[in-house]
């Protein structure tokens, strides 16, 4: 856990301190780098363009102003951004403040998952443990995620108990971890 | 260190913003203590990252590139904009950094403004500074002409004339300032000292100071306390004891000399 890709990683780290410096075109590599996967959590939250471009726009700003609060030692700055965006998307979609820090976002993850190629790869194979997962655990993880759903408000939707909705989330992120230690 | 199994499942939708209520309150002052929950917690936001990968859709578009390049070229680093609390606010924050540029802009202008106003007025500063420096100046060098007991200080008389006590008093009653120089006193008995007196037109007589001669019978007396807007009528010098109260002249009266 924790590690960081040795082609990608390395490169990631020296355009954030690129970044601290006030490097513009650092930050447009890194734009380039990371908007796909930012956009597409952004729009696939808020299912409307513009306002997953208001996220875009946001989550890259947030990294301009503070690059510090990446921590590059804990993981990929990818990961990092995918958490950032999706979070912030939920805000959005529930119109309410940023409920965290970019600061207290801690994050540890696998290595692979970092570089379009990886990232491509990786997509394929957290598809097929999301088709294997059984239809109720998928679901509750999905309103948690893109609907930013409390437990109550799944186990009122859903109509099951609050302790089989925590269950069934638990269950489905191990099963996305699992991913990578098969 | 690992994390607490019972808490496994708290962490979990703590991670997705999912927990509420006491749960969240007691969770969150446990990972306060709990460096393996904290673990836990980096470990599932990470397999949040995973899921992430998974979501496929269109890229941006070409214009948001620009966007964000155009809004960090206008935003120095360091500067953090407020964050919105509703969905209109947070559609807004892109131009919240229109707005702080722009914001930014009219202080520059403002700043200028005033920068010339500012400048206008430390060049004004500047020549009155200037010339009260000079006027401090020349009221020094008369005060000491008049005042330094290294000054010659030559009363001149009719000729032929034996040398007679003298004094002369300056006297701006509206500001109470008073400055007092006599010459050709004689030496004073011991336990004696010379009083200077402003008399008014209606009152007693105010006291203006003790002195004694130096060895050539010169004294001054500058700016004595003294009440303001008081009309001096004369201005006497009297001789007094040197202890005791010095209120009211007592003594004999060495000088005198009205106002004009």
């Amino acid at each position: 856990m924790g590690g960081v890709d040795p082609k990608n990683g390395a490169a990631d780290s020296a355009l954030v301190v690129a970044i601290r410096t006030g490097d513009q075109s650092a930050m447009g590599s890194l734009y380039d780098r990371y908007s796909p996967v930012v956009y597409a959590v952004a729009l696939r939250v808020l299912g409307d363009t513009g306002a997953a471009e208001d996220v875009l726009q946001d989550v890259f700003m947030q990294l301009w102003r503070n690059p510090g609060a990446f921590d590059s030692s804990r993981g990929s700055l990818g990961a990092w951004l995918a958490v950032i965006t999706r979070n912030r998307a939920i805000d959005a979609l529930r119109k309410r403040r940023p409920e965290n820090d970019i600061e207290d976002v801690v994050i540890s993850v696998e290595p692979d998952m970092v570089g379009d190629a990886d990232r491509a790869r990786v997509g394929e194979k957290v598809r097929a443990a999301l088709g294997t997962m059984p239809d109720p655990q998928r679901k509750a993880l999905e309103l948690a995620y893109y609907e930013g759903l409390t437990h109550s408000e799944i186990a009122a939707k859903t109509g099951e108990p609050l302790g089989t909705i925590k269950t069934r989330i638990r269950a489905g992120l191990l099963t996305l971890r699992k991913v990578f230690s098969t | 260190m690992s994390a607490h199994e019972q808490f496994g499942e708290d962490l979990s939708l703590y991670a997705l913003g999912a927990l509420e209520g006491e749960e969240r309150t007691a969770l969150e002052k446990h990972l306060e203590s709990c460096a393996g929950c904290r673990e836990e917690l980096a470990a599932l936001r990470g397999d949040m990252a995973v899921l992430a990968t998974s979501v496929m859709g269109p890229k941006p578009p070409q214009r948001a590139r620009q966007r964000l390049m155009d809004a960090i070229a206008k935003e120095p680093r360091g500067v953090t904009a407020p964050a919105g609390d509703t969905k209109r606010a947070w559609n807004l924050w892109g131009a919240l950094g229109w707005i702080a540029a722009a914001a930014m802009l009219f202080a520059v202008f403002q700043t200028r403004g005033e920068n010339e106003k500012l400048r206008e007025s430390v060049t004004t500063l500047g020549s009155l500074v200037k010339q009260q420096t000079s006027d401090l100046e020349n009221a020094k060098r008369v005060m000491e002409t008049i005042t330094a007991p290294e000054a010659q200080k030559v009363v001149l008389v009719a000729a032929k004339s034996p040398p007679q006590p003298q004094g002369k008093a300056f006297y701006l009653r509206e500001k109470a300032g008073l400055i007092f120089v006599a010459n050709n006193l004689p030496p004073l008995a011991p336990e004696k000292v010379y009083e200077l007196w402003l008399i008014p037109h209606t009152g007693a007589p105010i006291a203006a100071g003790l002195f004694k001669p130096d060895a050539h019978g010169s004294a001054t007396v500058v700016n004595p306390p003294l009440p303001p807007g008081v009309e001096a009528k004369t201005f006497v010098v009297t001789l007094e004891p040197e202890s005791g109260s010095h209120e009211a002249p007592r003594g004999t009266a060495v000088m005198a000399g009205a106002g004009l």
